[in-house]
């Protein structure tokens, strides 16, 4: 029964969408008769698919196996939080996941949203039920989670060990939620182009869906980061994979949006050029979507591919965005230029942010498909790392550049003179870092030699915003703001040192024997057998030791049976100031008892993700700073007009 | 805005974009790495012997001016099992093959010739992947078509089907 | 189906690296695993690893990969480098052998041309677009 009624759920929630999308085209000729369904309609809409998703919930949790989805995806003898985690781990779950928050996103804008106007509301429900109608005919026509089997089976399809890790049980979730929260911006936009309503106002609106999908985003690509870095077993942490660039591309438009709107809440200005980036924001979080499920790539995460879905989830995209965009090159040219601003001034500011995260994007997203366009022209060529690296860290440089100054500038004008010797200063760090390694580090790149320069700076420059304000009374925003710039600095110190200062040791060792990486000596201590639920392996004790201390690694080679295969499991050692990172490998077939060891320090390689974590925190301060402000009377203003 | 054609730019790109993706579906994705080494002679090598009571396998046996298959196989690979028939057809029809065996044991190669037959003229074999390598090869089995001069002729990916037996053969015969 | 099969083996692969059943057993060539001793030659080899696409896993470097191949690929690389051999010639030594496809980093010339021109023109195309914004100083 239970399974019935999600099934019974979703049908209505599709219902009501298509009520709400009804409603908002008869607000075209004006005031329908329709037009006051819309809100109910949502709300309605968000309870029902709250239902349905418990109910799939329910399903797992007590492994109904007369149900197809919960029979091919779980097993009687999973432990609990996984047998949860199941209701998503799986395309047809993830799917209702999605729906289910896009729902629940319309009916809290439904319920909470009072700073725009009544008609841009009613708009924005509908685009919003518009979208929720494409995924609501993907479930149910092509991917129904309720489907019965029967007869049902025993105990569920084998445990896949490698999907019963905590971290992909909530990567998925984190970004899909992220994508969520673009796609709501996404209907505030297009409905305020239609409305014509694209002023502080809407900017206001919208803002705090961009600042909560940019924190869930920023959050599951730095757990993404850390995964592959411990899971893959060669210390690289990006490897500009064409799935990482799927993750990371709808991050660089969400980080332009957060900022632009911004201009635009405040200044009213910047306003079809945000109207652009949420509709770009949205287009490639549906991009990424379609990249990894569909395979035209090749990449190392293969397993979400499924050709078939990956057409339903291009035919939404291509529709979405390209009447998006016709609403776009129709409308925006009514949307009048917004207020004049110069070029030094923190609207000028905020446009070098959006310019040089823009040409990021389009690097990124050239460089994935280009293989893809040459194979069309009968070239068969790969674009990897080097260029990635070689393209995009100049630019991301220059970013950093800009972002020294930036938030210390006054909205429209301002003089450079009165930040000369913050300037001075900002110069001074850089150079005597930049010079100090260049001199006494012989062989370090250019690019981690800059990336420390900056990074340094910029960890004093974030802070700046804050001096001569009365901290009991700053805005959290600024605060969010302040703390965002400086885990970025931190990421990028880590990243820096990471890639210029790592040491490594690839050698064989004999129990008893040692070797040396950075100032660690590590020796092999002794190798044996260990034996897990559903592996055995071979585990090796390394003590490492520097100047005073010990400390014990046990690295393991792991061989998983049902279904028969092989990891290695590193060895992590985490101080302070980097990691130790260690790795062994079944002996060689030379057979001279010796075992193959990896073993690399990596100074600093923390601050990536430990930063990372701070950009989002800074954006979920901020996001409450927004959250619970008291609301500014329903915003009645000069400059929106039609 | 004074610059209308650039509000339809988002739009073209989104075509672009659109219709690349269609093409990456439509067209089946090439994910065979082929050898670029076709057309060219082959390089040096000198093998042992794969196991014992075959003789090994140097790239002057391969020039000695009679064209002939070289079957890259190994005892391990499944797909190598399935194309034992059609290797044997292509001998009863006149081929000379040449094998590589990649990370193998004599005694598996014993074995696999014992269970599957032996269609080979000589059987080298490659433990550590280096000639592999220096063909341009990218997995088990290929099998490659070698001028009588030592030239590479043509390279076929995959195990080899009832439907390639002919198709070899004509290869070979243009060889010649 | 054949098409299949070797996806099915490229999946295998990503999944288990030294599976001694599909992948056969033998040597690692010694310098596979080891470093070159003279620090300078190392580093000229690792990035020419880094930017050598692996046959046998698609998605990852020759540096990044378990597979035996990118093993033999390593010791190659590692090899050329130590016999004084320059590191864009053993690029150039691979695409010989497997085509551009190998190389992780497109030449710049022909359809490489414009993807490594793409980010300046990108950036021009952006100041071109932004320069209406300002307004100048009155």
């Amino acid at each position: 029964m239970i399974a019935e009624t999600g099934l019974a759920a979703l049908w209505l929630a599709a219902a009501m969408a298509l009520l709400q999308l009804v409603g908002g085209l008869t607000l075209i000729r004006g005031e329908g008769r329709l037009t006051p369904v819309i809100k109910p309609a949502a709300l309605i809409q968000g309870a029902l698919c709250v239902v349905s998703f418990a109910s799939l919930m329910w399903l797992f949790y007590t492994t109904d196996l007369s149900v197809l989805l919960v029979a091919s995806n779980s097993h009687i003898d999973k432990p609990l939080i996984f047998k949860l985690a199941g209701t998503w781990g799986n395309h047809e779950g993830s799917m209702l996941l999605w729906v289910s928050v896009l729902s629940l996103s319309g009916a809290a804008i439904a319920l909470l949203e009072k700073r725009i106007d009544t008609r841009t509301l009613q708009a924005t429900l509908a685009v919003q039920a518009f979208v929720a109608l494409g995924f609501f005919a993907f479930l149910l026509f092509s991917s129904n989670p309720f489907e019965r089997l029967f007869p049902a089976p025993v105990e569920g399809a084998g445990l896949n060990p490698l999907l019963q890790d905590i971290g992909l049980a909530f990567h998925p979730p984190t970004l899909y939620i992220g994508y969520v929260g673009l796609s709501v911006a996404f209907s505030f936009a297009v409905a305020a182009m239609l409305t014509r309503q694209v002023g502080p106002a809407f900017a206001r609106a919208m803002r705090p869906w961009v600042l909560g999908a940019w924190i869930f985003l920023t959050v599951g690509i730095t757990a993404g980061s850390y995964w592959a870095y411990y899971e893959l077993g060669w210390g690289g942490w990006w490897f500009w994979d064409p799935v990482e660039n799927a993750s990371l591309m709808p991050w660089l438009a969400a980080t332009a949006l957060l900022h632009s709107v911004s201009v635009l809440a405040t200044r009213n200005a910047l306003r079809a050029w945000t109207i652009m980036l949420a509709l770009v924001a949205f287009a490639m979080s549906m991009a990424g979507t379609f990249l990894v499920r569909s395979g035209i790539l090749t990449s190392v995460h293969a397993f979400a591919v499924d050709p078939e879905r990956g057409s339903f989830i291009l035919a939404l995209m291509l529709m979405y965005t390209s009447l998006a965009f016709l609403v776009f090159a129709t409308r925006i040219g009514t949307v009048k230029q917004g207020e004049p601003f110069q070029i030094i001034s923190r609207e000028g500011g905020i446009v070098a942010n959006n310019i040089f995260l823009s040409v990021i994007l389009a690097i990124v997203l050239i460089g994935t498909l280009y293989p893809l366009a040459a194979e069309a022209m009968g070239d068969k060529i790969s674009v990897g790392p080097p260029y990635f690296n070689k393209a995009t860290v100049p630019i991301a440089l220059l970013l950093m550049i800009a972002l020294l100054l930036g938030p210390l500038l006054r909205w429209r004008r301002d003089e450079l003179k009165r930040y000369k010797y913050w300037l001075v200063a900002f110069f001074a760090v850089s150079l005597w870092t930049g010079v100090a390694i260049w001199r006494f580090v012989p062989g370090v790149g250019i690019f981690p030699i800059l990336g420390l320069a900056l990074s340094l700076a910029l960890a004093i420059a974030a802070w700046v915003p804050l001096k001569g304000r009365n901290l009991l009374r700053t805005p959290l925003p600024v605060f969010g703001m302040v703390i965002a710039h400086f885990g970025l600095a931190v990421s990028v110190f880590g990243m820096a040192a990471e890639s210029g200062f790592s040491r490594e040791t690839l050698t064989a060792l004999a129990p008893g024997e040692t070797t040396k990486v950075a100032d660690w000596q590590v020796k092999l201590d002794d190798v044996r057998p260990v034996v897990g639920d559903n592996w055995v392996a071979t585990e090796g004790q390394l003590v490492a030791r520097n100047k005073h201390k010990n400390f014990v690694l046990r690295p393991q080679s792991r061989q998983f049976y049902r279904p028969e295969q092989q990891t290695s499991e590193a060895a992590l050692l985490t101080r302070w100031n980097g990691q130790l990172y260690a790795v062994i490998a079944q002996p060689d077939e030379n057979g001279d008892g010796r075992w193959q060891v990896r073993l690399w320090w990596k100074p600093f390689v923390t601050f990536i993700w430990f930063g990372g974590l701070l950009v989002a925190f800074g954006g979920a301060i901020a996001l409450l700073g927004r959250m619970f402000r008291r609301p500014k009377k329903p915003a009645v203003n000069k400059w929106a007009q039609a | 805005m004074n610059r209308p054609w650039l509000l339809w730019l988002p739009l073209a790109v989104v075509a672009f974009i659109g219709g690349l993706a269609i093409y990456g579906l439509v067209v089946p994705k090439d994910d065979m790495v082929h050898s670029a080494m076709v057309g060219r002679k082959l390089p040096e090598f000198s093998l042992p012997p794969a196991t014992e009571g075959v003789e090994g396998l140097s790239s002057r046996d391969l020039a000695d001016g009679k064209p002939r298959l070289l079957n890259i196989f190994a005892s391990w690979c499944i797909p190598c099992k399935a194309e034992a028939p059609y290797l044997e057809a292509l001998k009863k029809s006149g081929a000379e093959i040449d094998a590589i065996a990649i990370r193998d044991k004599p005694e598996d190669v014993a074995a696999f010739l014992s269970e599957f037959g032996n269609p080979f003229r000589r059987i080298g074999s490659d433990s550590e992947m280096g000639v592999q390598l220096k063909l341009g090869s990218s997995g088990v089995p290929e099998t490659y078509i070698i001028g009588g001069d030592g030239t590479i002729l043509y390279q076929h990916i995959g195990d080899i089907r009832a439907e390639h037996v002919p198709m070899l053969l004509e290869k070979l015969q243009e060889a010649g | 189906m054949r098409r299949l099969v070797y996806l099915a083996c490229a999946l295998l692969m990503i999944a288990q690296p030294r599976l001694s059943l599909a992948q056969g057993s033998g040597p690692t060539p010694e310098l596979a695993n080891r470093q070159l001793a003279d620090p300078a030659k190392e580093k000229a080899a690792s990035q020419v690893m880094h930017a050598l696409r692996c046959i046998q896993c698609q998605g990852q470097s020759i540096a990044d990969s378990d597979a035996p191949m990118a093993a033999t690929m390593r010791a190659e690389v590692r090899q050329q480098i130590a016999d004084g051999k320059k590191p864009d010639a053993i690029r150039q030594w691979m695409i010989e052998r497997y085509g551009e496809w190998v190389s992780f980093e497109p030449d710049m010339k022909g359809s490489g041309l414009l993807l490594w021109a793409a980010p300046l023109l990108l950036l021009l195309l952006a100041l071109f677009m932004a320069r209406g914004l300002f307004r100048r100083k009155s």
